[in-house]
């Protein structure tokens, strides 16, 4: 018992080890605290990855039960704005990817520029994303909100429906467009939610890029933030087909 | 032990070349996708098109994500999460698509 102390003398003398300012002090070596740091990272995007899955679960599912309604309801869909969208977000994944490369190279403006191209990528997809939404609005497809069934009880009434020579509905069924689109906010209006969070990070991240915060051999950030990012991009790779393509030519 | 764990400590940096590869890989996946959104295929429109989804995540996971460059800890989490992910959809799937077995 008397012995104690001394060991831990001993054994704190042996934790004061020299490091970059960055590690922090419970960490043996830098390799340590990045790994961990990554672990970690990792862990929340497999909470993000279950949170996801309940919604394409249930999306699934409901498919399942109420084919022709959710086959009518995504022919409501612009395949030409969502196709746009996800070259957009890969894009937007390229300039991330590079924004790694950059910091890990020390190559500052590099980085800023390509932070800069992220943030301006991630708010074209709002912006799109933005287009869609209205036409939903416009033509009362959002659930709850004096949702219609017009377009698929009467086909013939609305140009889109039409063009794809849609049967028309039984009303039962028909009703049950109102569930795709409530999949459809839900699961894009989550995603959306997603990367106006990410953008305001980057907006934050461009700042203290410039100021060189990211060069100086500390990349924890950008790369952990990277992740989420490119996380993002996958749950939209998934959104996109199952959405949009899945049913265009039923 | 301590040099082992050095090593697999060494931080991989991915070159750019992988990234831009990459990149285009997962543009002409998209129009492969959307192409074959427009095909007749039955039951194989979903599958086609889940098929290449999967292709496009797991291109980004191992490259853009470096779980590919990753230590082993990184690559057992992500294979666990997901493994774990998949139980979970197909075990609910496989129950609700067949409740109603035989009876429609």
């Amino acid at each position: 018992m008397s012995d104690s102390p001394v060991i831990t003398q001993g054994a704190m003398e042996a934790a004061h080890h020299e490091h970059p300012p960055y590690q922090r002090h419970h960490f043996e070596t830098i390799g340590q605290q990045n790994d961990a740091t990554n672990f970690a990272m990792w862990l929340f995007l497999l909470t993000e990855i279950m949170f996801f899955g309940g919604l394409f679960t249930a999306y699934l599912i409901l498919r399942n039960w109420y084919y022709p309604a959710f086959v009518a309801a995504s022919h409501q869909l612009n395949i030409v704005w969502g196709s746009a969208n996800t070259a957009v977000l890969i894009t937007s994944s390229f300039t991330m990817a590079m924004g790694v490369w950059c910091a890990e190279t020390r190559r500052k403006s590099g980085l800023v520029l390509c932070l800069v191209l992220t943030f301006l990528l991630g708010l074209v997809f709002l912006g799109i994303k933005s287009i869609e939404y209205s036409e939903k609005i416009e033509k009362h497809h959002v659930p709850g909100f004096h949702y219609s069934i017009q377009s698929f009880v009467d086909p013939a009434s609305d140009p889109v429906a039409a063009a794809y020579g849609d049967k028309p509905l039984a009303l039962d069924m028909a009703r049950k467009t109102e569930l795709y689109f409530f999949l459809y906010f839900a699961m894009t209006g989550m995603h959306a939610l997603h990367m106006i969070i990410g953008i305001a990070i980057l907006g934050f991240m461009i700042f203290r890029a410039r100021a060189g915060a990211y060069t100086m051999g500390h990349v924890t950030f950008v790369e952990n933030f990277g992740l989420y990012w490119h996380f993002v991009d996958i749950v939209w790779i998934f959104l996109f087909p199952l959405l949009y393509l899945i049913s265009r030519h039923q | 032990m301590s040099e082992q764990h050095e090593q697999e400590h060494e931080h991989h940096i991915v070159s750019p070349k992988i990234y831009v590869t990459i990149f285009f890989a997962l543009l002409v996946l998209t129009t492969a996708t959307v192409a074959a959104s427009f095909v007749e295929m039955g039951v194989f429109n979903p599958i086609v098109a889940l098929a290449i989804a999967v292709v496009k995540a797991v291109l980004v996971v191992l490259f853009f994500m470096h779980v590919k460059y990753s230590t082993k800890l990184t690559k057992l989490t992500v294979g666990a999460g997901i493994f774990t992910f998949l139980v979970l959809i197909s075990l609910t799937l496989a129950d609700y698509f067949t409740r109603a077995w035989g009876r429609w």
